[in-house]
């Protein structure tokens, strides 16, 4: 069957040869290099679950008196976001389970970006030829965390639209052009008719368009580059050793779509996730407490929290505090992410291509920097959650602030000098990887001695 | 048939049960934990057995692919050297054709580009500086009905709005009772505060009445209710503005003008 296809195709494309060599194309064994996969399997789901979705919700901010199901809220006034939200997780047969799949499918996508960010990181993988993946890795991470942000927003709820609320202060603490990107989002002061609309369509076609376009571009450049491998005998610069593309790899591939289903819908039975309908509609009067936004926009929820108190005037013109911690210090960190590769290659005094990879613990100064920002960022993520966490161990929340505004300073830079002694410790104890093995053999005065076997 | 070959078996059985029970939860109407549990599970023993396919069945060998060469040959990069220097000489030789080529570009760019403006409204500063509270608006809540003197205890809170303006984002306010005497000039105790946090614009939530304080639930800025608003801690850069209040003979409370200053968070015009 299958070979008859490869002819027929042949006769009309002659890929003959390209289908051999694709069949047999060597992808390497180490587990690590199936964490990018979950990223695309994650988002194979949430453009199936979402195009669902999509054909049952309604992008109007249209008041609408809810009755419904969810009896606490009839006669409530609310937007027909909101409104086609609570009915598609009601009384849309299996709405409410593929909602919540998307929503977690959402959160573990951007989980398995860092994971996978982690591993080219670590190992040097970002190393020339490789710069240009790694830039579409950081638009791609970029665009995930924008698609989640827009997505949790469109439900028109409390939580979203508080959500929005803080996203668009942070947009209007821009200099000179703040204001102006502020009304030119949403079409006037916050909140307008307009916005819910606009986020639907940046949320359903723009941006999952580009993610689409930037994973083919990262996948196709993978192909033409080749993994990169972990040394190893038979192993060099100019090769790649590793499973067949088919049949080992691909079976061991669609286990992992299946996993991600798997895991998916598991959570998406089990575990209840963004229940609008004990936040209540978005009214800008109305709030609750806690309030803590998904896990990844935790970070710049911390940073909000952390920002120091201050604002810059000048000739009239002000700088409010949010730009500090909430726009410049992410500008900053996604430039040194974007820079990494040219950062590595100047301090290291290395131009050259590489396709081995470094061991960790080789390479102290790389690796104590990755540790450094995500201990950074971890710092900035957790303090996201300072009043939860003031209300558990009865500590005053200026404590709090001030134990993370510490954190986030030297946690890093103890991190950093923490992991390069470490690092530097083991790499000077020898190459990772097996520990070599050894023959025991008694000797004339009685004790043992070791001799190596090759 | 090895037992290997049988458990695969029995992981595709188990995919065809689940797959199966995914299709029943759905059509007698939908029991979410079932729908989603059976579609784990087959999707689980789909996995199970692919591994199995990995492990078991196909052979453990290893290929070798090579790296393609680059860069290129000196040679090849030669050769495009001197084509696109042919290339630039060919298609350059009127400078002041190729500057006014890109001229071009830009202004079609721009062009192009234009239709971005009609997205909203550029001057943004006039709406952001004044809300709908005029001289002699009378407090009203959410549900529209009016606030008199006599209407909230010492330490009780309201949120207010400019009667005909419920519901107003901008123009929301904290109305709080304080003991007599605590802040002057304030009517029967009475003192108001804009409700939009002058950090990231959440509604001032949270009222402490023991130490007189606003505070917002989503950064915890904290407000001094009996110093006009100021900061006490959080990232809060400038004061709650306040909403200048009368009594009249009859105990309505009545705005005597807008805020003062623009509420709400900061932003580049703001003086």
């Amino acid at each position: 069957m299958i070979e008859r296809f490869a002819l027929w195709l042949d006769d009309r494309l002659g890929t003959a040869h390209f289908v051999t060599k694709a069949l047999r194309k060597a992808f390497p064994d180490h587990w690590s290099f199936m964490l990018g996969e979950i990223n695309a399997y994650a988002f194979l789901i949430l453009l199936a679950t979402g195009t669902f979705l999509a054909l049952f919700f309604r992008a109007s901010t249209a008041d609408v008196v809810y009755n419904g199901p969810f009896t606490t809220l009839d006669g409530v006034h609310v937007s027909e976001a909101y409104a086609s939200t609570l009915d598609l997780s009601s009384t849309v047969r299996a709405g409410l389970l593929l909602r919540q799949v998307h929503h977690w499918a959402a959160l573990l996508f951007v989980a398995g970006i860092v994971v996978h960010m982690c591993r080219i990181f670590f190992t040097g993988a970002f190393r020339k030829p490789r710069e240009i993946n790694w830039i579409v890795g950081i638009a791609l991470f970029a665009l995930a965390l924008f698609e989640g942000f827009t997505g949790y927003s469109l439900p028109d709820d409390l939580l979203s639209g508080t959500g929005l609320r803080i996203a668009d202060s942070v947009i209007m603490s821009i200099p000179v052009v703040g204001t102006w990107m502020s009304f030119l989002m949403l079409d006037g002061n916050f909140p307008t008719d307009q916005m819910i609309p606009r986020l639907f369509i940046t949320h359903v076609f723009v941006v999952p368009a580009a993610i689409a376009a930037l994973i083919a571009v990262h996948l196709a450049i993978v192909w033409r580059q080749k993994h990169t491998q972990f040394p190893g005998p038979g192993r060099t610069e100019r090769n790649v050793v590793g499973s067949p593309l088919f049949p080992r790899y691909a079976a061991k591939s669609v286990a992992l779509l299946m996993a991600v289903v798997a895991v998916t819908f598991g959570l998406g039975a089990f575990v209840q996730i963004n229940p609008i309908w004990l936040w209540g509609p978005y009214q800008p009067w109305r709030i609750f407490s806690p309030v803590q936004p998904d896990w990844f926009v935790g970070w710049e929820e911390g940073a909000l929290r952390l920002g120091p108190p201050f604002a810059a005037r000048f000739f009239g013109d002000t700088i409010p505090s949010p730009f500090w911690s909430a726009v410049l210090v992410p500008a900053i960190m996604g430039i040194v992410l974007l820079c990494a590769p040219w950062i590595d290659a100047a301090l290291r005094h290395d131009r050259s291509s590489h396709h081995l990879l470094d061991h960790p613990r080789n390479v102290p100064a790389r690796t104590a920097a990755g540790v450094a920002f995500l201990t950074f960022a971890i710092g900035l993520t957790l303090a996201a959650s300072d009043d939860v966490q003031a209300r558990y161990v009865h500590i005053s929340i200026d404590a709090i602030v001030h134990a993370y505004q510490g954190f986030c300073v030297f946690g890093t830079i103890a991190a950093f000098l923490v992991t390069y002694a470490i690092a530097k410790e083991l790499r000077a104890r020898g190459a990772p990887g097996r520990p070599s093995r050894v023959r025991v053999r008694r000797n004339d005065r009685g004790g043992f001695d070791e001799e190596p076997i090759s | 048939m090895t037992a290997k070959d049988r458990a695969i078996g029995v992981f595709l059985l188990l995919a065809i049960a689940g797959s199966g029970g995914f299709i029943f939860a759905y059509v007698t109407n939908g029991n979410r934990l079932l729908e989603g549990v059976s579609l784990a599970g087959a999707a689980a023993m789909f996995a199970a057995a692919a591994l199995g396919w990995a492990f078991w069945i196909v052979p453990d060998e290893q290929v070798v692919d090579e790296i393609d060469e680059y860069p290129s040959s000196i040679a090849a990069r030669d050769e495009q050297s001197a084509t696109i220097a042919e290339d630039e000489r060919s298609i350059g030789r009127q400078k002041a054709l190729l500057r006014l080529l890109y001229v071009a570009l830009g202004s079609f760019a721009l062009a192009l580009a234009s239709p971005l403006r009609s997205f909203g409204p550029l001057v943004a500063a006039k709406s952001l500086f004044s809300t709908k509270w005029r001289r002699g608006s009378r407090l009203a809540r959410a549900d529209g009905t009016l606030v008199s003197t006599s209407d909230l205890n010492v330490g009780a809170v309201e949120v207010v709005f400019p009667e005909g303006a419920i519901g107003d984002p901008m123009s929301q306010a904290t109305l709080i009772r304080l003991p007599d005497g605590v802040v002057p000039n304030t009517p029967s105790g009475y003192i108001a505060y804009s409700r939009l946090c002058t950090h990231a614009g959440c509604p001032v939530a949270l009222y402490r009445s023991q130490q007189q304080q606003l505070a917002c639930p989503c950064h915890q800025s904290v407000f001094d209710v009996t110093r006009n608003g100021a900061v006490v801690s959080g990232p809060a850069d400038h004061a709650l503005p306040r909403l200048p209040l009368v009594a009249d003979a009859s105990g309505a409370l009545r705005a005597t003008g807008d805020f003062p200053v623009p509420v709400g968070p900061g932003f580049w015009e703001r003086p």
